[in-house]
């Protein structure tokens, strides 16, 4: 006889949890909805999905041109581990004023010199000296979303077009 | 008392009677094996990274900033760790900056950098210390892993080709004159006194 009773109350046991692991999947999938697919495809809202492998820095890039004149240029070059905080700067080690051409590198525009009522200063401002704020280096990325960018020659060459047919 | 020194200094003066010449020797030999081998064992033991950074002024800083570094993890998984950098290799060097270092347990036994504010206030002058001494001995510890008659211009980035190839095949700079900071973060240079 308490052999049956023990028999019965683990089979009602078993399945309360059975039931209850369903119900709470069904809750999870509430919760936790299938992602739009944006940048990131798959996976649920809830889930974290493996990160997509960091682009490379490729040693020997070309500088790129600007797409249109107030373009900061992207930067050629690897700067792993270059330090810019307040007690250092390792991009002015080459791009500043004095150390420019011996580096061989462009030296940072007048623009960085400017602060905001556009008077010149006598050493990059505050408002460029974080370089990467604003410059990053290429790399061999493939763009997440396709760009249906023109720069401005083309589209004048395009208008041109148009008007001539 | 002196009459004490003078009977030890006789048994010592005194032949020995009951040990052989040979076995003399060769047992001074021995234990100047053991006794050479534990000095240097010992002094291997506080050349270990371990060592290094279990006292909390190099653990909170040195050795927080060189992790992410090139030196610290790369694609080929060959590490330098704080003693490739720091001891020389040869033995003469090593026990000179092992005596310099006894100096810098005063260092911590009196908190002279204990504290972020005070090793931010010191790490100038640490730093130059360092640099003066790769200046002088033409980097030699950069040199124990980096040599130059390996590198192929060819494969390394324009820029550094073309820095290797002038300023530094020419004898003109050393490796720390233009790789400063590339194992920890740098202090405000404007007080630097040895800067390329
Ligand atoms: C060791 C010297 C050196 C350091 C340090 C350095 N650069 Fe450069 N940089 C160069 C050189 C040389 C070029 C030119 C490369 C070429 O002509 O292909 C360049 C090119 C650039 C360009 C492209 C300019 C253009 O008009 O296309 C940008 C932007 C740039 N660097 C930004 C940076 C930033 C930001 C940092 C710091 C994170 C930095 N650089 C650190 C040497 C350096
Ligand atoms: C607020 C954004 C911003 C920041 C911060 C900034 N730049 Fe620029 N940079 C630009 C823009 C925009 C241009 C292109 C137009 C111009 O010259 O102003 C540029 C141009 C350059 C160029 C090319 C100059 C030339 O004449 O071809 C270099 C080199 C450069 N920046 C380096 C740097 C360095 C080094 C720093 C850090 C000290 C820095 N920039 C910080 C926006 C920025
Ligand atoms: C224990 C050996 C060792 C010692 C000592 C050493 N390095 Fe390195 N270094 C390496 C290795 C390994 C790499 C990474 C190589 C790779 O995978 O590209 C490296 C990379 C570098 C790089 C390339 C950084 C980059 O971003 O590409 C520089 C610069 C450098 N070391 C300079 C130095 C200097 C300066 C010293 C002396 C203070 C020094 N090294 C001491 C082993 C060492
Ligand atoms: C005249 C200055 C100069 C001297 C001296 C110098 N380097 Fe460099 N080195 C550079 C520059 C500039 C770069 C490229 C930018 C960077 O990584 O900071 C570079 C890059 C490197 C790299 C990375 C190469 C690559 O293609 O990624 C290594 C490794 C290196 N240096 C090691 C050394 C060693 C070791 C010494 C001493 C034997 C030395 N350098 C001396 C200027 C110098
Ligand atoms: C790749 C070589 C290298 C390695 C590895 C290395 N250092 Fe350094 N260390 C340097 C150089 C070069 C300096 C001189 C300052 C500079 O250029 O950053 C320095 C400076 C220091 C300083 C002076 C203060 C400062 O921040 O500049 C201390 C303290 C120090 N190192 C401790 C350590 C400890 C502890 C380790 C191990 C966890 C270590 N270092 C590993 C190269 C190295």
């Amino acid at each position: 006889m308490k052999t049956v009773i023990l028999r019965v109350t683990a089979a009602l046991a078993i399945t309360g949890l059975l039931c209850l692991s369903a119900i709470s999947s069904a809750q999870d999938q509430r919760l936790s909805p299938p992602a739009p697919d944006g940048l990131r495809m798959g996976g649920t809202l809830a889930e974290t999905m493996p990160a997509p492998p960091i682009a490379g820095d490729p040693r020997t890039v070309e500088r790129e041109v600007r797409n249109y004149p107030e373009q900061p240029p992207v930067i050629p070059h690897v700067i792993r581990d270059y330090q810019v905080d307040r007690r250092f700067n390792r991009c002015l080690d080459c791009h500043s004023r004095e150390d420019a051409v011996e580096a061989g590198a462009p030296m940072v525009s007048i623009t960085h010199f400017m602060d905001r009522e556009g008077q010149v200063r006598a050493a990059v401002t505050p408002r460029r000296y974080f370089c990467t704020q604003c410059h990053v280096p290429q790399t061999d990325a493939k763009p997440l979303v396709e760009s249906d960018f023109w720069p401005a020659e083309k589209v004048i060459r395009e208008a041109i077009r148009g008007d001539k047919q | 008392m002196k009459r004490w020194l003078r009977r030890y200094w006789d048994l010592l003066r005194k032949p020995s009677v009951h040990y052989s010449l040979g076995f003399l020797t060769l047992g001074g030999f021995i234990a100047g094996i053991i006794f050479w081998g534990g000095f240097n064992t010992a002094m291997e033991a506080t050349n270990t990274e371990a060592f290094c950074t279990s006292c909390h002024e190099m653990y909170a800083n040195p050795y927080q900033e060189l992790q992410g570094t090139i030196h610290w993890s790369n694609r080929s998984g060959v590490r330098a760790t704080c003693s490739d950098c720091h001891v020389p290799h040869e033995w003469t060097h090593k026990i000179a900056r092992k005596m310099e270092a006894s100096k810098e347990v005063w260092g911590w036994i009196f908190g002279t950098i204990d504290t972020e504010e005070k090793y931010e206030e010191k790490r100038l002058e640490l730093a130059q210390r360092e640099w003066h001494r790769l200046k002088a001995n033409d980097s030699l510890e950069c040199r124990n892993c980096h040599e130059f008659e390996s590198m192929d211009f060819t494969l390394q980035e324009e820029r550094a080709a073309q820095a290797h190839s002038t300023a530094l095949a020419g004898g003109d700079k050393t490796c720390i004159d233009c790789h400063k900071g590339i194992a920890h973060e740098l202090p405000d240079m404007a007080g630097a006194t040895l800067v390329q």
